[in-house]
């Protein structure tokens, strides 16, 4: 493990079509993420910041700059590396929580470990743990469709944990939320980050971004502040 | 669901069609073994009772069959027509002149199988039309001429049992008698009179070689075609042959229906899909789980299809059978759509492979999907 932070991106950025139109989504930016930090990042609409959230969880490239995620350059990994990569260090926990509908809570959280070659007891009781750690203990058993959209996101943030990555990303986690539910992942939120886990959220949320140590202001594809 | 019920459609036509294309010629085989006779002989060039043509000299050919000791049991079989009088009507069959212990045309089904020159046994079409019952008498002509109006033999015989002929056709009225009857009868023909056989039926003695001996007959018996089972079923097949393409042109057209259908199918859940796959991916499943997935989407839809296909196809065969077998003419034994484990098994094993190339289309969209893109668009939808 590096000592130093565990998120470097240096001069980033990231141009992509739109139509016949170029977007330059990130024109040059640059931020550290200390290990154990929680960072916030806000800006307006179309100011970057889910950009910056991909590269930093290597499901994007960058155009030019480097990206490094605990130690290690993003540049040049092949897409198994990439994926190995994200399954053993990153948790993405996103607006939407896209978990199966066929497979129950349980199942749904046991899913990246089955990945990661995690024995079937193994991820059993892990699974069991972290729904219980987001308080879900009750509804290990239940499909997505039985359940609230504040109890499907705790289900989606208990399967970004599951294979204890060192840095948990999360986009628009409270988006689709009532404002009740919304409080809840927060506390979530500070709970996981009290216990150790990085977190980065983009939000336009207030009070999520509130509840983070650091926030990181972007506008137009630029850190403005942070 | 609907497109699932238009994979069971195309699966069953294509389980049909397989039915198709090797149950006739499967049924025709199982129809010829019936009683054990594996060779035929017919007049040279033509196929049994195919033309009114006729073997002379039974004896004389019996004499040289049993020459060789192979040949087991010898059944000739004199066909032809007889007229039945019954009042101011006259019912016409088709009949049959055999050696009952030997004959392989026909099982009893009720009464007694011939044993005096007089008796008849009669199918249950014929039985009707006369609208006589066992033990009944009935008068029977032959050699009707329609200028005179008159036939030039007529005797009474005893209908002594009902019977069912292997070979009979559906609409056909039938009646066999004892051979030696039937050449008496003919007796003032000029064209049927002597010891003449329409076809001999032929049975190779246990350890005996079927087409060694078929192929003995030919050399030492010119007048004569001798037809083993595979012979028979090889003129058989090129007779059916455009039942078979017609068969497989289907069959093929289903298969690409299916194929279709599947492909649809899979390509529009896994657009919908696209933002769970995306998610999936970046959450570190592997593309090439994705790809086993979305093909084992393709799979499972297939067999899913299949299944119900089966349901549909039996039923569909059974009642286009019913409607093919009784087509004038045709054998009633012999089925069109015979259901045998190997055409099941064909059609799943086609369905499933058809599956699993339907998949990788969507398997390789899916696999290919650009995580960061794909979740943009997901978030602006």
């Amino acid at each position: 493990m590096s000592d130093g932070p565990i998120v470097s991106v240096k001069d980033v950025r990231r141009d992509y079509r739109l139509g016949a139109e170029r977007v330059h989504a990130l024109q040059g930016v640059s931020i550290d993420v200390a290990r154990g930090d929680y960072v916030a990042i806000v800006g307006p609409s179309g100011c970057g910041k889910s950009t910056l959230l991909n590269l930093i969880g290597v499901i994007d490239h960058p155009t030019s700059g480097t990206v490094t995620i605990d130690g290690r350059s993003v540049e040049g990994m092949s897409d198994r590396e990439s994926t190995r990569f994200r399954l053993h260090n990153i948790g993405f926990v996103f607006q939407r929580f896209y978990l199966l509908p066929i497979l129950s809570a349980a199942e749904n959280v046991a899913l990246p470990m089955a990945e990661a070659g995690v024995s079937k007891d193994e991820r059993a009781s892990r699974a069991r743990e972290l729904l219980k750690y987001v308080g879900l203990e009750r509804r290990i058993e239940h499909r997505p469709s039985e359940m609230s959209g504040g109890e499907q996101q705790r289900v989606a943030i208990a399967r970004a944990l599951a294979n204890q990555p060192k840095l948990l990303l999360a986009d628009e986690p409270t988006g689709e939320l009532d404002a009740r539910t919304g409080e809840e992942i927060i506390a979530l939120f500070r709970r996981l980050n009290d216990d150790g886990t990085t977190l980065i959220v983009v939000t336009h949320d207030e009070d999520l971004a509130s509840a983070a140590r650091r926030k990181i202001h972007m506008r137009d594809g630029r850190v403005v502040d942070g | 669901m609907l497109a699932i019920v238009g994979v069971a459609v195309a699966a069953a036509m294509l389980l049909d069609m397989v039915m198709l294309a090797t149950g006739m010629r499967q049924s025709f085989r199982e129809l010829l073994l019936t009683r054990g006779f594996q060779i035929r002989l017919a007049p040279k060039g033509t196929l049994p009772f195919d033309t009114d043509a006729t073997i002379p000299d039974v004896a004389s050919v019996t004499a040289t069959l049993r020459q060789n000791p192979d040949i087991g049991e010898i059944s000739p079989v004199l066909g032809g027509s007889i007229h039945i009088p019954i009042g101011d009507r006259d019912v016409s069959a088709s009949v049959l002149g055999i050696d009952p212990s030997v004959q392989g045309d026909y099982e009893l089904l009720s009464g007694r199988d011939l044993r005096a020159g007089d008796d008849v046994v009669v199918n249950d079409r014929l039985l009707a039309a006369l609208g006589k019952r066992i033990g009944d008498t009935i008068s029977v002509a032959t050699g009707y001429d329609p200028q005179t109006r008159s036939y030039s033999a007529q005797r009474n015989f005893t209908i002594t049992g009902t019977v069912r002929f292997l070979y009979g056709a559906a609409d056909q009225s039938s009646a066999a008698m004892r051979r030696e009857t039937l050449k008496q009868l003919n007796a003032s023909s000029p064209t049927r009179a002597g010891d003449r056989a329409s076809l001999f039926m032929i049975r190779v003695r246990q350890g005996g070689d079927v087409e060694n001996a078929r192929r003995w007959i030919e050399s030492r018996i010119p007048i004569v075609s001798a037809l083993s089972i595979a012979t028979a079923i090889a003129q058989v097949d090129q007779r059916l042959a455009y039942f078979r393409q017609l068969a497989v042109i289907l069959g093929t057209v289903s298969l690409f229906v299916g194929f279709l259908l599947v492909t649809t199918l899979v390509t529009v859940s896994v657009n919908e899909r696209s933002g769970e796959i995306s998610v999936m991916r970046a959450i570190g499943v592997s593309r090439t789980h994705i790809v086993e997935q979305v093909v084992l989407e393709g799979v499972v839809i297939s067999l899913i299809g299949a299944a119900v296909g089966l349901a549909i196809g039996l039923v569909t065969a059974r009642y286009l059978n019913s409607i093919l077998s009784a087509f004038p003419g045709l054998p009633m034994a012999i089925d069109f759509f015979l259901f045998q484990p190997i055409a099941a098994w064909s059609a799943l094993g086609l369905l499933t492979f058809s599956g699993i190339v339907a998949g990788i289309y969507p398997a390789y969209r899916a696999a290919s999907l650009p995580i960061a893109e794909t979740l943009r668009r997901e978030a602006i939808a």
